[in-house]
């Protein structure tokens, strides 16, 4: 791309889009000096002076930090039991204080990060790329792949995701990878759904007849012509789901089918504890569930600004 | 006049000689934190029952001059110098309560989509009673009211259309309500915003013809805006020439229209293919350059960067509104010299000739497509025949819904045909889906599409674009590849530097081009052409009309060629099919075609298009819709429509044959040829009425 216009007038093609739009001109030849580059950074920059997305992230930045590096600054083994100091209330040594075994409560908050950071993730970005993939063949090619798919997907999502995760992980016995797949796997569902209502926009236009007219191979058609155009739904799903992850994942160790104890888990911690608070122990549950509460924010805080954003 | 009139109403019979005054307006858009000044200076006024228009492309600042009018800028923009005054009063000046008044009874909008004006949850009757109501009209009251308002503007059933929903109606009665809607406050300025671009030219004839007797009979004054010169011609009195916020050239419609006093208007009229020019005439002049954008120059003449006559002067001193005749206005220095402005394409052409005795590139026989809607037979096209010669261009012509799409897309494979239906591509059959033909028979037929937007994958840059189609269709690659990327860019007139931008970082006309490099990548012999320039502005689509007939000389290809414009049809076409409910009506040389004995529906569909130079050949109107394809008429589909239908009940009872009735040219109509050309002979001698 040439040089930005130094002007900086906005495009002369549509008054009025130019009025909304505007921040482009029409150069010498008759291009729009807007680089692909400029439009991204024009994105972000609306990202970074946008408050909910910075507070969104710098929680998750935080969350992130601590499940690297929390072994590394916790001021105790977050699984060091102290059988003389349990059910402490929150004081300088121990600031959330202490559960019911003698573990740091704070502690375990930051380590417990990990293991749901890890999952999460993973999960989301398996149930984007099947649900990206099926969602493409659905929209594109109609028929009966859309049918058949539709129906499953119909059946699948009148079940809460919490069930058939918890069916799966029973049979299958608890395990970072069942939940993984599982989750991903329900999640993709989800996401085919949005996907394919997206392609179903696109198959209307008139560079995929051209394609046809080229005979372009589908899986090149579905891919390279129609994926790039759909990429910003995408996203937006992707962090919605994330937050969803975290949830189902924190509920699934709640229930004890997630990440086992002693490995220190804000799902399995809330579990253990709340049993505590009538005898007023309130802090053994109330901080990991504010763990669980702040992330999930986070991320949909981000989401909501990413939306925003691309749908300008 | 029909309707009462309530002593409510604003001052309509007295007030002053002047219904809008616009004078020295300057208004800004605020966007990103720097202003732009999207009008500059413009004055203009507009007598009582004067119509006035506005011309010119887009971005220049129509519309923007209607929203300011109307105090409906958007938020970012303001009037920052100047002064509006509609009946005497300045609407800036208004209170709220006042400014609601002042829309409600004095200025009424027509704009250019009226299926997206009106509420589609509505009741179309509910929606224009409400104008009353508004009025202090009670309900029952408001409700005949408004079907006296609909059988004013010519709706045959009001009692129908009232109780329609405003989907269950077209687009030109759909018009025809807001036109109503419009008027029913007896407004003393109405502003038609392009009130008949989305609408077919049978239609916008129709239209037009109301607007003009509703405007005596409700001494409305009129600012119509619209791109179409011949438009703006036909409906006003005084016409103004806007371009880049400025007005620039005004004064009375046939004077300025016929002896322009700008450069920008000389070069605009002479974009327009007119008066019978063909291609082999010789080139369509075009505007050089681009549009500049909003607020961009300061200082001297906003046309100078693209004015074969500027100097520099022009560049360093600002032009004033300089007094050209009587009440006829210029801004430019050298507004004598302007209709000499120098051509900035040349004009002389070599154009081979297309070749009428080689064997046909393409025969249709019988070909047909019915569309099988919620248990309704839709029979978009009807047994087709038609031959393509080598390196011709044939136009496909008629109202939409008459098949000429669905034909092409048949032709090219995106649409299967009805069995039975034969295409031959130089003597071999084709496959009915494209999916099912070889790389040759797809690389022999492409398309440019409607729609550059539509037509490129945004996401994806020029190069890939047109490599892509190198190949995949020349199955080209590597050095050889780029070698005729650089080619095919070149032959389309645009620039190695173009390769790295996407669709949405071009103007229009270089999204065409691009269209238009990728559909030659792969040497086709036949090119589907769909309305590839109703998109664009006129200098735009000049140039690309010049283009699409230099390739086609060079490259010896046949185009098929679908417009709704006859100008350009006629410009390009060496025969035209003039197609009504997916038959073939009429079928000959274009200029036979064009120059008569017509078929009655290819007369009507004439006698629609108003004309720049003011000699109307109006003889007939088509009355009514195009009826549904789902159920078409007996006998002739023409029948129910045409002005020229026998009194022997022939047309009703029986379909009449495609026949010869000169050496190549088709006619399917019951009336001799020899009578049509006499009737169409003597109604040409006679002045329209």
């Amino acid at each position: 791309m040439t040089a930005l216009d130094p002007t900086g007038f906005p495009a002369a093609d549509e008054a009025a889009s130019a009025v909304v739009s505007g921040g482009t001109s029409i150069g010498a030849a008759g291009a729009l000096d807007v680089s692909v580059g400029r439009i991204r950074r024009e994105q972000l920059h609306q990202l970074l002076r946008s408050k909910t997305f910075v507070v969104g992230a710098v929680i998750v930045l935080w969350w992130v930090v601590c499940a690297i590096f929390g072994t590394l600054f916790v001021p105790f083994n977050a699984t060091a039991t102290d059988i003389l100091n349990t059910n402490l209330a929150p004081s300088a040594a121990h600031w959330f204080g202490t559960n019911n075994v003698g573990e740091d409560v704070f502690s375990r908050v930051i380590v417990g990060a990990r293991d749901i950071l890890e999952i999460a993730p993973l999960a989301t970005l398996l149930g984007t790329v099947l649900g990206t993939t099926i969602g493409l063949a659905q929209g594109y090619l109609r028929g009966a792949v859309d049918m058949i798919v539709g129906r499953i997907v119909d059946a699948a999502l009148a079940l809460p995701i919490v069930i058939v995760a918890f069916i799966f992980v029973v049979a299958v016995g608890p395990s970072t990878l069942t939940l993984v797949v599982v989750i991903g796997f329900v999640f993709s569902l989800i996401i085919a759904r949005t996907v394919r209502t997206a392609v179903l926009q696109e198959r209307e236009l008139d560079y995929l007849a051209a394609a046809r007219l080229r005979d372009e191979r589908v899986l090149h058609v579905m891919f390279v012509e129609i994926l790039p155009n759909v990429l910003g739904p995408i996203l937006v799903e992707f962090t919605v789901r994330l937050g969803y992850a975290i949830f189902t994942i924190a509920t699934l160790s709640f229930l004890g089918f997630g990440v086992q104890l002693p490995t220190p888990d804000w799902g399995a911690d809330v579990a253990s504890n709340y049993g505590y608070l009538a005898a007023g122990f309130w802090w053994e549950t109330l901080f990991p569930a504010l763990a669980i509460a702040s992330l999930v924010i986070a991320i949909n805080l981000i989401g909501d600004s990413i939306e925003s954003v691309l749908i300008q | 006049m029909t309707l009462t009139t309530s002593s409510d109403l604003p001052a309509t019979t007295e007030g002053p000689a002047t219904t809008l005054d616009v004078s020295h307006l300057d208004v800004i858009y605020r966007v990103r934190g720097s202003d732009r000044l999207a009008l500059r200076d413009v004055s203009f006024s507009i007598g009582r029952q004067e119509s006035f228009g506005l011309v010119g492309e887009s971005g220049c600042g129509k519309s923007t001059t209607a929203l300011a009018i109307t105090q409906y800028l958007p938020r970012n923009g303001r009037v920052s110098a100047g002064k509006i005054t509609v009946n005497g009063k300045d609407p800036a000046a208004m209170d709220k309560r006042s400014l609601r008044k002042f829309r409600a009874r004095t200025v009424s909008m027509v704009y250019q989509e009226p299926g997206r004006a009106l509420n589609p949850s509505i009741k179309v009757g509910r929606q224009v009673a409400e104008v009353y109501e508004v009025g202090g009209t009670n309900k029952s009251d408001a409700l005949a009211r408004t079907e006296e308002l609909l059988r004013l503007v010519q709706i045959a059933d009001p009692g129908r259309v009232l109780r329609s929903y405003p989907h269950q109606l077209s687009g030109g009665m759909l018009q025809r309500v807001m036109i109503a809607m419009a008027l029913a406050s007896e407004p003393a300025l109405l502003i038609l915003d392009e009130p008949t671009t989305a609408l077919d030219a049978t239609v916008e004839a129709e239209v037009l013809d109301l607007v003009s007797s509703l405007r005596q009979q409700f001494e409305t004054s009129v600012l119509f805006i619209s791109h179409n010169l011949a438009v703006i011609a036909k409906m006003c009195d005084r016409v103004g020439v806007m371009y880049a916020g400025e007005l620039v050239e005004q004064g009375p419609a046939l004077e300025v229209f016929e002896n322009p006093r700008h450069p920008y208007t000389v070069g605009l009229l002479r974009c327009v293919p007119r008066g019978g020019q063909r291609k082999d005439h010789g080139r369509l002049d075009t505007i050089p350059g681009f549009l500049p954008g909003p607020g961009e120059i300061q200082v001297g003449c906003v046309f100078a960067q693209r004015c074969a006559l500027a100097t520099e002067r022009c560049t360093t001193e600002t032009p004033p509104m300089y007094e050209v005749g009587p009440s006829r206005t210029s801004r430019c220095h050298y507004h004598e010299q302007a209709p000499e402005l120098p051509r900035a394409t040349p004009e002389d052409v070599q154009l081979r000739s297309p070749n009428t005795t080689e064997a046909p590139v393409i025969r249709l026989r019988g070909v047909s497509k019915t569309f099988h809607v919620r248990g309704e037979h839709v029979r978009a096209v009807v047994g087709v025949d038609l031959d393509l010669k080598v390196g011709e261009t044939l136009g496909l012509v008629g109202e939409s819904g008459c098949g000429k799409t669905t034909l092409a897309r048949v032709l090219l494979g995106l649409t299967v045909p009805d069995p039975g239906s034969v295409i031959e591509l130089e003597g071999s059959p084709l496959a009915f889906e494209c999916t099912k033909r070889n790389r040759k028979q797809l690389q022999a037929m492409q398309i440019i599409f409607q729609n550059p937007d539509s037509a490129l994958n945004r996401r994806h840059s020029v190069r890939h674009i047109i490599t892509r189609a190198l190949k995949k269709l020349a199955g080209l690659s590597g050095d050889s590849c780029e070698k005729r990327l650089l080619e095919v860019v070149r032959s389309v007139r645009m620039e190695e530097r173009h390769l790295a931008l996407r669709p949405y970082q071009l103007s229009g006309g270089l999204k065409q081009r691009v269209a238009i490099a990728r559909a030659f990548a792969g040497a086709p012999r036949v090119l589907v052409c769909d309305e590839p320039t109703s998109a664009l502005d006129v200098s735009v689509q000049a140039a690309i009309l010049n283009l699409l007939a230099d390739l086609q000389s060079r490259e010896r290809v046949t185009y098929v060629f679908i417009s709704h414009d006859l100008g350009v049809v006629r410009y390009l076409s060496d025969r035209i099919a003039v197609l009504y409910l997916g038959q073939v009506m009429q079928y000959g040389p274009a200029e036979t075609v064009f120059s008569g004995p017509h078929h009655p529906y290819t007369e009507s569909l004439l006698s629609a298009v108003p004309s720049l130079d003011g000699t109307l050949r109006e003889r007939i109107r088509l009355k009514g819709e195009i009826p549904s394809a789902a159920n078409s008429p007996s006998g002739c589909v023409f029948h129910t429509r045409c002005p020229r239908r026998l009194s022997s009940g022939i047309c009703e009872s029986t379909e009449p044959p495609l026949v010869e009735v000169e050496p190549d040219h088709m006619m399917r109509c019951h009336i001799p040829v020899e009578e049509l050309r006499a009737l169409q002979a003597k109604e040409d001698a006679q002045p329209a009425s």
